[in-house]
């Protein structure tokens, strides 16, 4: 480096732009929580879909599967499972979850094992509720196709 | 050692790289259970071991992390550690959470420990890598702060050099956003996009200047080159490290609810990431090329080197292969991400983590100058198997990505495989990537091994130094 740029000049980079940039992330963080609501539909959050969150956490679903791309690349992702095994209708999707969910583990040799985590069919309602909420947010058109 | 005090960090180490080991055997069993589904999942279902190996993870390089620190700041600030004693029961409490937390893990279901430890009243569980029961994450607040605490006192009485107040930085950053680890809320798109302030401004923002003020104290410390002159490379890296990880975590923000500028900021500004790691080749090569004398402890050298370049390809290149919002559109969520996250995590952080125990450890055991020559050839043995197997890894994963968008991604929906049919096809390049985690293992076992080698008679009466109770 050129003998004119002083250590105080790179200490003032340091300090300044990364106080600069952080400022910059928590203006951007503001006006995104203005933006927000219009793209969760955070209305629609009802106590069964977030009971349903609570025991997706619970349960450490994302330890195996992807929601929204993020968790495990162990098993299918699951925000868009709604549309993939409910063709996006909320009975067809909650009698196809809840007979999923009755008959793990499938004894396929060689197969991933989901667990059977033993769970009311009021608690997998629960669950495809927050799933079908999740589908709804607005996440610029991902995943590119129905396969996730 | 220039401080009786800096020996408080030889626990933290030996603790490190045991817990190290037990991350590796959990990742080659769910490597194995990627291609043998029913492999052991009565016992250790996948999500836990994945659990296990990310949270094993996460500790060691903490306990790397708090290690480096108790050894380099005594000595940069020129006086010693504000309370060993502190020091010692940190880690002591430290080291007991972490083993129940992943006994809790491995002896119970998730769900009974979530109701063990009363996650209801505070529900923070079940979000990647932020699985530790709420009564852990409370635990590790009180240790950080005790550590800052201990670290803070330290250099508030001795010397405040740049290393000093960059590390400092890089470690109250860590206890801030770790905070947001305690925010969960009903709304998924909100607890997405706070969760990423633990988690990316963690790896991609202060574990950063973690990174560049522990490679700093070991290149001065290995080439003799004139502090001025690294202090400044320091600054220009760390600043660019911020400047563009702050705004870049805008490509986590792509698909999960946030709006559509973030697209262009995220790509924009995480185009840029790369840069400050290829600085820190540069700046490493370059310190080592203009080195004032030849430090005796060579392998030290050749691991600040190699994590300079590894970080580069894991954190730049791999980062940068998929961070523009049209390309991670498909590879978003794939294996191309783990991929990325392997060579990114090990070349940063596991490699800078084990280049100062490469460094300090010798010095703690009493040879100044390194270990035998028989002993540090057995270290850069293990040094480039774990290097290229590392690779080995990243590339099978890669291959498995860039195939799983083209089968599951790519296609329009009706033509494209489902999930599981493209995990079938993907089976041989998972035996390879599990073929280089053995190949990993055997690399790690001879680091092992290089702690035990080369010993005189005299000298191996320092190897029960290896134990956490003896070092005191």
């Amino acid at each position: 480096m050129a003998e004119r740029f002083t250590k105080s000049m790179a200490r003032n980079i340091y300090y300044g732009g990364s106080f600069f940039f952080f400022l910059l992330l928590l203006g951007l963080t503001f006006d995104t929580m203005l933006e927000l609501p219009e793209r969760d539909h955070r209305e629609n959050i009802t106590p069964s879909v977030a009971n349903g969150k609570h025991l997706w956490e619970k349960n450490n679903c994302v330890g195996c599967h992807s929601l929204m791309g993020e968790g495990a690349y162990y098993a299918p992702e699951l925000a868009n499972v709604f549309d993939r095994r409910g063709g996006s209708n909320e009975q067809v999707f909650k009698s196809y979850l809840r007979a999923w969910m009755s008959i793990q583990p499938i004894q396929t040799p060689g197969r991933r094992k989901m667990p059977q985590f033993n769970l009311a069919p009021e608690e997998v309602d629960d669950i495809a509720n927050f799933l079908i909420w999740t589908s709804r947010i607005n996440d610029n058109d991902w995943p590119p196709n129905i396969e996730g | 050692m220039k401080f009786e005090s800096q020996k408080v960090a030889m626990p933290y180490f030996i603790f490190a790289l045991i817990l190290f080991a037990g991350q590796i055997v959990f990742g080659l069993i769910m490597g194995l259970q990627y291609v043998a589904g029913d492999f052991l999942t009565e016992y250790i279902p996948f999500n836990v071991a994945r659990m296990v190996h990310t949270n094993l993870l996460i500790v060691w390089l903490l306990f790397g992390f708090m290690g480096a620190s108790f050894y380099l700041v005594p000595e940069e600030c020129d006086t010693e550690l504000y309370s060993p004693l502190l020091a010692k029961i940190t880690f002591w409490v430290f080291a007991a959470a972490g083993v129940a937390t992943i006994l809790g893990y491995l002896l119970v279901p998730y769900s009974a420990l979530a109701d063990l430890t009363f996650n209801e009243l505070l529900p923070t569980m079940g979000r990647e890598f932020l699985e530790q029961p709420t009564i852990t994450k409370i635990g590790i607040v009180i240790v950080c702060l005790a550590f800052i605490f201990n670290i803070g006192m330290t250099i508030l009485k001795g010397k405040k050099t740049v290393i000093n107040m960059v590390l400092v930085t890089g470690l109250i950053g860590l206890a801030v956003f770790f905070l947001f680890a305690f925010y969960n809320p009903s709304n998924l798109a909100l607890d997405k996009y706070f969760w990423w302030w633990t988690v990316h401004l963690w790896v991609e923002g202060v574990w950063e200047l973690i990174l560049g003020a522990i490679l700093a104290f070991v290149l001065i410390k290995v080439t003799g080159v004139d502090r001025e002159v690294i202090e400044k490379w320091l600054y220009v890296i760390i600043a660019m490290a911020l400047i563009s990880g702050l705004i870049g975590m805008g490509h986590h923000y792509f698909w999960i609810g946030p709006g559509t500028y973030w697209l262009w900021l995220g790509s924009i500004f995480s185009a840029i990431e790369p840069l400050p790691f290829f600085m820190m080749v540069v700046f490493a090569f370059r310190m080592v090329a203009e080195r004032k004398h030849q430090h005796g402890n060579k392998i030290a050298t050749t691991w600040a080197l190699g994590t300079a370049v590894m970080a580069f390809l894991g954190a730049g290149v791999w980062g940068f292969i998929h961070t523009l919002a049209p390309v991670n559109y498909y590879t978003h969520g794939s294996q191309i991400t783990a991929a990325h996250g392997h060579l990114a995590f090990f070349g940063a952080y596991a490699m800078i983590v084990l280049a100062i125990i490469s460094y300090t450890m010798p010095i703690m055991r009493g040879r100044p100058q390194g270990n035998s020559i028989a002993a540090q050839k057995i270290e850069r043995f293990a040094f480039w198997t774990m290097c290229i197997s590392m690779l080995g890894i990243t590339l099978a994963l890669t291959a498995a990505g860039a195939w799983q968008v083209a089968l599951q991604r790519l296609p329009e929906s009706g033509e494209a495989l489902g999930f599981m049919a493209v995990q079938d096809k993907l089976a041989p390049v998972f035996w390879l990537r599990q073929i280089f985690g053995v190949v990993f293992l055997l690399g790690l076992i001879a680091y092992f091994c290089s702690f035990f080698v080369g010993e005189t008679e005299e000298e191996a009466s320092d190897l029960e130094g290896l134990t956490p109770e003896s070092a005191r």
